[in-house]
């Protein structure tokens, strides 16, 4: 209490200054530590783009070539470091731009603050030009957003926006921003939010629950653990790894709960999923506890709810307590932050092995290497495949690179054979399903984090949903690798009509253009593949190069991805071919 | 696995802010429940307001569309009540011709047994309010409705729970922290 008192004494005795409303945005921005933002300016924002022309050198603005880049690319930048990603527009269509990005951060807990310029607080409601209700179309894919009408509300806003996105579960925030306000005036001072009264942003871990989990661990023959984001948010990578590893338990993940744990991990027993591993899937139906580990069992994940896990007692280790029974009924529920609850389960678990358990993994393993992975990673047919394009990847980088990918076959070829050595390896787009994702989140996942590999892995139609964003690289001279793997189709939705729709194949067939003119264009090197042969040399090239590389490999054109779980089947009936 | 339908009091606890009753109202339709009537006022706590809504689910539906109001952060708490654990009430109001009060002397009698008010009366019609529970409003509807309504209007339920709810608590608690 003493130094809470001695800090709002300081903070009091700081003077505050007279500034404009838009330079208090940035201002906060700043303050909130943001040193890159992605976005577009026009009309209702322009104010505060005048002051990102004054704050220049403190804060980096990078002019995307669509909102829906901006958001995207903040979303890549928030995945892959862990920080609130920060994306800006104008009102109206600007604004609209970027709801695909904030829904898609939405479900998959991705920490953003979206700002909007709005038109003047007079002008609310009657159709002015390029007005559109933005906090009311944003709400349902928000995680909160408010309207400021009143230049002084600016700096407490936006520290409750950064809060909340940050916090607990992490979601997207949209503080949509009058002209009016942006170019009033008010005392300013920025205080950090430390809390909101009506939200509980982590609950307090039932250490009853903690023992329950442990026994129920401690006492079950065939464990599993399938883990999911919640472990990256939580930074809960050491916990869950040493978890793991004291009661030999094997862990499965979701897509995106990839790379939490290194896929040479030996207790990696891969992905779950309508396209996850055979074992994994199928056990889950054979084991006697599962450990559901800050995942939220989509459909994706589940298939047939009546016929998932129905013989297991279910542990379910969850931030969100509206999480807790909405799709499958946990025995013992563990609320809290996944790092803080694994951490105390640690010491309460009794070290043990699962021998005869982990032979049934393999064994299944031996049959899906044989049926599917033998096949998708070293064919022996002409055309070549994704998968060996994934796993020259893996050799040229080592297991180092990040791997974004956007939405479709390709995706899941890259969420099945990517090697991750790093947590926040894996940045793709989950829960919505967004194509089109794959190029700006590239972008802002390079822009966050230099150092590292970033590979976009698209497909031909996703990487045309926001191939203007080559101009975002070119002129950011942003390092990012990118990868099209062209089989001129809109593959994963051709392969469900080959499957499921007698083979006619409507709209899925591409006619492209030539990718590699459309790169050079932007002065971005880039290559096309066509043979095996050359595979590896141009993928080394790729690697190697220090500046951004378009690698377009023309794959097979009817490939399909196995193992499957068609839609609404269980998991018991993962197909593998 | 045929959970019983039943009717659910649902009340919510929050900040009073624009843009709330949106956020609410998405949750039922999301979920395409069908919301059977809604009221929103200030609470016993200033600066709170409460939603009561009532709508016809299960409980394990309504425990699920909990979770989903509690995420939202400015409400403050929500929770659901049968009609067993709560006190409830409905409101309606009457306009109804002056002269019928003279020609239809069965009118005052009506007015006499189902409790209800006048509200106000003038040379053309004069106005009744009825509050209690949805039949008795109900009935007094159909009794009135045979000499004609000129207007009718039912607001929402409002209710209280017979166990406490402890906001004021929950709120102290966050400001000693």
């Amino acid at each position: 209490m003493e130094a809470e008192t001695m800090t709002k004494a300081k903070y009091l005795d700081q003077p505050s200054e007279r500034i404009t409303g838009c330079e208090a945005i940035v201002r906060s921005l700043i303050a909130e530590g943001v040193d890159i933002l992605y976005g577009y300016p026009g009309g209702a924002i322009m104010p505060v783009y005048d002051e990102l022309y004054k704050y220049r050198n403190e804060i980096h603005h990078v002019l995307t070539r669509h909102e829906q880049g901006a958001a995207h690319a903040a979303q890549g930048f928030a995945r892959i470091s862990g920080r609130v990603g920060v994306a800006m527009a104008t009102s109206g269509p600007g604004a609209t731009n970027l709801i695909t990005g904030i829904a898609d951060a939405q479900i998959d807990s991705t920490p953003l603050v979206c700002i909007t310029g709005q038109v003047p607080s007079h002008l609310l409601g009657s159709d002015a030009f390029q007005e559109t209700d933005i906090v009311g179309i944003s709400t349902p894919v928000t995680k909160w957003n408010h309207q400021v009408t009143k230049a002084s509300e600016i700096p407490e806003v936006l520290a409750k926006a950064f809060y909340i996105a940050k916090s607990g579960r992490p979601g997207p925030v949209l503080i949509d921003i009058t002209k009016d306000a942006q170019f009033g005036e008010l005392d300013f001072k920025y205080e950090k939010c430390t809390g909101v009264r009506s939200y509980i942003p982590v609950p307090k871990i039932n250490t009853e629950s903690v023992k329950a989990a442990a026994e129920l661990i401690n006492a079950a023959k065939k464990p599993m653990i399938v883990w999911g984001q919640g472990v990256i948010l939580g930074e809960a990578e050491a916990e869950l790894k040493a978890v793991i590893e004291k009661a030999d338990i094997p862990a499965a993940w979701t897509i995106m709960g990839a790379s939490a744990l290194p896929t040479s991990h030996p207790l990696n027993i891969g992905m779950v999923g309508m396209h996850g591993n055979y074992a994994p899937n199928k056990l889950t139906n054979e084991c006697d506890v599962l450990i559901a580990i800050g995942m939220r069992f989509d459909d994706r994940v589940t298939g047939d709810l009546s016929t998932y896990a129905k013989q297991a007692k279910v542990i379910h280790f969850e931030i969100d307590p509206a999480e807790i029974n909405k799709n499958v009924y946990a025995d013992v529920a563990v609320l809290g932050n996944s790092k803080d609850s694994l951490a105390q389960l640690l010491p309460l678990l009794n070290e043990n092995s699962h021998d005869s358990w982990h032979q049934e993994f393999k064994d299944l393993y031996a049959i899906e290497f044989e049926k599917v992975i033998k096949n998708d990673i070293h064919p022996t047919k002409e055309g070549l495949t994704m998968g060996e394009v994934l796993n020259e990847i893996n050799i040229q980088s080592e297991g180092n690179a990040a791997i974004v990918s956007d939405v479709g076959q390709h995706q899941m070829i890259a969420c099945r054979y990517s090697k991750f050595n790093k947590t926040k390896s894996n940045i793709t787009s989950g829960g919505l399903g967004t194509m089109g994702f794959a190029l700006p989140a590239a972008i802002g996942a390079k822009m966050a984090a230099p150092n590292r590999e970033v590979v976009a892995i698209i497909g031909d139609g996703g990487y045309q949903m926001n191939i203007q964003e080559l101009g975002t690289i070119f002129q950011q001279k942003a390092a990012v690798k990118i990868v099209v793997l062209n089989n001129e189709f809109l593959g994963m939705v051709r392969q469900w009509q080959q499957l499921f729709f007698d083979k006619r194949y409507a709209s899925t067939e591409m006619t492209n253009p030539n990718f590699v003119a459309i790169a050079e264009g932007y002065y971005i090197k880039a290559r096309k593949v066509v043979k095996r042969e050359e595979l590896a040399e141009a993928v080394k090239e790729m690697i190697e190069s220090k500046e951004s590389y378009f690698l377009e490999v023309c794959v097979e054109k009817e490939d399909n991805v196995f193992p499957m779980i068609p839609s609404g089947a269980s998991v018991s009936d993962v197909r593998l071919s | 696995m045929n959970e019983e339908i039943k009717t659910l009091t649902i009340s919510i606890y929050t900040e009073n802010n624009i843009g709330l009753l949106n956020r609410i109202s998405a949750i039922f339709q999301r979920r395409h429940i069908n919301i059977e009537s809604l009221t929103t006022s200030k609470s016993e706590i200033e600066g709170v307001n409460r939603f009561v809504v009532v709508v016809n689910i299960t409980e394990s539906q309504a425990k699920k569309i909990i979770g989903q109001f509690e995420k939202q952060i400015e409400v403050i708490r929500a929770y659901y009540h049968t009609d067993e654990e709560t006190i409830y009430q409905e409101s309606g109001m009457f306009k109804i011709k002056s002269d019928l009060l003279f020609e239809e002397p069965q009118i005052q009698n009506i007015i006499k047994e189902s409790n209800a008010r006048i509200v106000t009366v003038n040379k053309e019609f004069f106005v009744l309010e009825k509050s209690g529970r949805r039949q008795e409003i109900e009935l007094l509807w159909r009794e009135l409705n045979a000499f004609g309504i000129m207007q009718f209007v039912r607001s929402g339920r409002i209710s209280v729970t017979k166990e406490p709810m402890k906001i004021t608590e929950m709120l102290q608690a966050f400001n000693n922290q």
